[in-house]
């Protein structure tokens, strides 16, 4: 059992939903990740997602897109960001996703070499979101391999019978988009209930919903009424960190308390 | 006349011929997405081939079908084939290197679609409409009709006679060989480009998509959406990076009175790399009702095949326009390489030719230096960029590298993976042309033949007067002149004046 499927097994037993943050590693300057994980399991995530800045995120609405270009021209790259989460990881105990892109993931030693690099760099699973069902299975292999476990993503236009086939290759937890398109918060988020519904059926495994969640009503909107495991939230709090850092606030500080205030969405 | 109409005695194609399907059709029932074979192979007989001049390889619909050759390992398509497949003539086998792409979407270890979930259902969904098109008959005839009369196909196949002449001057012997110009120049809207948007757009009416998005680089591309959405009916929404707004703002202009909107994209190095990926955001928002109509032999599969398929027709053309004018296969075949579609559209009839020798030439920008080049293939690494598993010019991390060319149209920093598996079969030869020598060849074009290339296409016109020289004068070598100049005229005339104008007679 790796730390993810502790983490979901501790809050299923005491029936908590988690709060998964996203945040763009080396962003918004490099050396920031660190201090944001701190400020982050402080404030109650359960899990942390960061985000491998990469040129190109072509499922990254434009506040993520924005900030991974940022992240790199400010000097980021993938290796720093494993750097600063090795160098904190030691004294927290919420469990670490990379989010990464295949492009990066082939020219860092293919699945089998970035899973051992991000693996020794203190994550506990990762998301390829540009890697499907078909173009993943070297990464499953390799995940195993490396003790991380690898969520799956399953879109609102996937058929149940592939949604089932999703399910059964993830690791860990399945990541349901809440919607099509890209990340970022736009108004309502759809009913995903009969969706989890239906997935849960074919697996035991966590139900991890993402894909404009911005907002704390939102969050108790999938976690509750969608009965799903824990809320992603990305863009809302990129959009939270890029303005604190803008404006020259407490960038942990200002990540911590939109975290906090998401929390209230779980109960 | 259509040179490229069956000569007497001999029958037409039952499509293929014009913008047919790339495989021929003789009836039958679709085949199910899970019998799917090799890919489509575009006839072979047409026009005037004297016995014994084809090469051993090349598959025969009515002759017996030579052993594959055996280097290249048989895979387990063969036996996967239908058993109905005999009442049709069979798809090139996967020995052969037009059998790509397998039913993953890969052409050797390159290709597939590495797409974010939510496009996995749309390209499914295109996939089987595409293989239920290649099956119907009336699909083929009315794009073959579209392509006669509204396209103006067939193109040309051109001797440059004075071209010829300068390459002969050029070289020691004071001989070279004959340069002929596909003109794909001549087609509607300037470029080849309308023959991918024209197939496209009539698959998206098929699958009932109202609404069509593209991404543009020269601009090329995004008129010929614009163009096709025009004439069937279709709204039409074109991402362009501002950056090429600015440089190629006559397309621009066309694109708006064609009734297309056209959007422009800030991000990143605001070129064609970041429309391509708006172009995907908004597809994975809009992906129920829209189609996206992407412009080159890139991205997931099934477009790199998709593509081809629409493009092959040039060299399909070439091929029996040369059978007609040469009365055989020509000894070279040329074509510029940005994401690869004309060349790929020139280049796939010829694959399984081995006597024919093919040349990409890619843009070489300012220098070797990275950043100042985009000849993806012969600086680039494997990787992902837009969906497919190609070469790709990328830093140690994976990062897409920033690149340049004078062009707009080759300006980018990935190219089609079938390109990568044909270089890594050794079957097509890439080379690159820099800024100046494009330069130059565009003006020699326009001072010698009275036409002005894109800048993309003076790639490859530079390239053949270069290897023309190197070549005996009964040798012929076929260039794919992908598309007319006007677009480039200010940006050439700009960086011309840039340059020592006393060298260039005005």
């Amino acid at each position: 059992m790796g730390r993810i499927d502790d983490i979901f097994s501790a809050a299923r037993a005491e029936g908590r939903k988690l709060l998964m943050p996203f945040i763009v590693g080396g962003f918004p300057t490099p050396g920031s990740t660190g201090p944001l994980l701190r400020a982050l399991a402080g404030a109650g995530a359960g899990i942390v997602e960061v985000g491998i800045p990469f040129s190109d995120p072509i499922a990254d609405g434009p506040v993520i897109a924005q900030a991974m270009h940022q992240a790199l021209e400010r000097g980021a790259t993938p290796a720093s960001v494993f750097n600063e989460v090795a160098a904190v990881r030691a004294e927290l105990s919420i469990g670490l996703v990379a989010m990464v892109s295949a492009s990066i993931v082939g020219r860092m030693g293919g699945p089998d070499g970035f899973a051992e690099r991000a693996a020794s760099s203190g994550f506990d699973g990762l998301i390829v979101p540009d890697a499907p069902l078909e173009e993943s299975e070297r990464l499953r292999a390799a995940c195993q391999a490396s003790g991380l476990c690898l969520g799956l993503l399953v879109a609102p236009t996937t058929p149940p019978a592939r949604a089932d086939r999703i399910a059964a290759a993830s690791s860990g937890f399945v990541y349901l988009l809440a919607r099509t398109g890209i990340t970022g918060d736009r108004g309502s988020v759809p009913d995903v209930a009969p969706r989890v519904a239906r997935l849960r059926e074919s697996t035991p495994l966590p139900i991890a919903c993402g894909f404009g969640i911005a907002r704390p009503e939102q969050v108790r909107q999938v976690v509750r009424e969608g009965g799903a495991d824990a809320a992603i939230v990305g863009s809302a709090l990129v959009r939270r960190i890029a303005d604190a850092a803008e404006q020259g606030r407490d960038v942990p500080g200002e990540a911590a308390s939109l975290v906090h205030e998401l929390g209230s969405g779980l109960a | 006349m259509d040179p490229a109409a069956p000569q007497p005695g001999q029958p037409r194609p039952p499509q293929g011929q014009q913008g047919g399907p790339p495989r021929p059709k003789q009836g039958g029932p679709p085949r199910p997405p899970e019998q799917r074979g090799p890919r489509p192979q575009p006839p072979r007989d047409q026009g005037p081939r004297r016995e014994g001049q084809r090469p051993p390889q090349g598959p025969r619909r009515d002759a017996p079908r030579p052993p594959p050759p055996p280097q290249i390992p048989n895979s387990s398509a063969e036996t996967n084939r239908p058993a109905h497949f005999t009442t049709r003539p069979p798809p090139p086998p996967e020995s052969l290197l037009s059998g790509v792409p397998d039913e993953r979407g890969r052409f050797g270890q390159f290709g597939g679609a590495f797409v974010p979930e939510t496009l996995v259902a749309a390209l499914r969904q295109l996939e089987q409409e595409y293989e239920r098109a290649c099956d119907d008959t009336r699909f083929w005839e009315r794009l073959r009709e579209l392509f006669r009369v509204f396209v103006g196909r067939a193109t040309p196949l051109y001797l440059a006679e004075r071209l010829t002449r300068h390459a002969a001057s050029r070289s020691p012997r004071g001989a070279a060989a004959r340069i002929w110009l596909k003109r794909e120049d001549l087609a509607h809207t300037g470029a080849h480009k309308i023959n991918n948007t024209m197939g496209q757009a009539l698959l998206a009416r098929r699958m009932g998509k109202k609404r069509i998005i593209a991404e543009t680089g020269a601009g090329q591309h995004g008129v010929a959406t614009a163009s096709a959405c025009a004439h069937l009916d279709l709204a039409c929404e074109v991402y362009m990076g501002a950056e090429d707004v600015r440089r190629q703002h006559l397309n621009v202009t066309r694109m708006r009175i064609l009734g297309a909107k056209v959007v422009e994209v800030h991000a990143g190095s605001r070129t064609l790399k970041d429309a391509t990926n708006e172009a995907l955001r908004d597809w994975m928002a809009s992906v129920e009702h829209t189609h996206y109509i992407i412009g080159s032999v890139v991205g997931p599969h099934p477009f790199p095949m998709i593509v081809r398929d629409f493009q092959s027709i040039i060299g399909r053309e070439t091929m029996s326009q040369c059978l007609r004018s040469l009365g055989r296969m020509p000894d070279c075949i040329m074509a510029c390489v940005g994401g690869g579609s004309n060349a790929a559209g020139m280049f796939y009839p010829f694959v399984d030719e081995e006597r024919v020798e093919l040349v990409g030439v890619e843009a070489g920008g300012r220098s070797a230096r990275a950043g100042e080049h985009a000849a993806t293939l012969t600086h680039g690494t494997p990787g992902v960029l837009h969906g497919s598993l190609s070469v790709v010019l990328q830093d140690e991390f994976g990062q897409t590298a920033p690149v340049h060319s004078c062009s707009a149209g080759l300006d980018y920093p990935g190219v089609g993976p079938e390109h990568a598996y044909w270089k890594d079969k050794g079957r097509v030869t890439y080379t690159s042309v820099t800024d100046d020598e494009a330069l130059d060849a565009f003006t020699l074009l326009a001072r010698t033949e009275g036409i002005i290339p894109a800048l993309e296409s003076a790639h490859a016109i530079a390239e053949a007067v270069r290897r023309a020289a190197t070549m005996d004068a009964d040798k012929d070598v076929v260039v794919c002149l992908s598309g007319r100049g006007d677009k480039d005229v200010d940006e050439a005339a700009r960086l011309l004046a840039l340059r020592d104008p006393g060298l260039r007679g005005d």
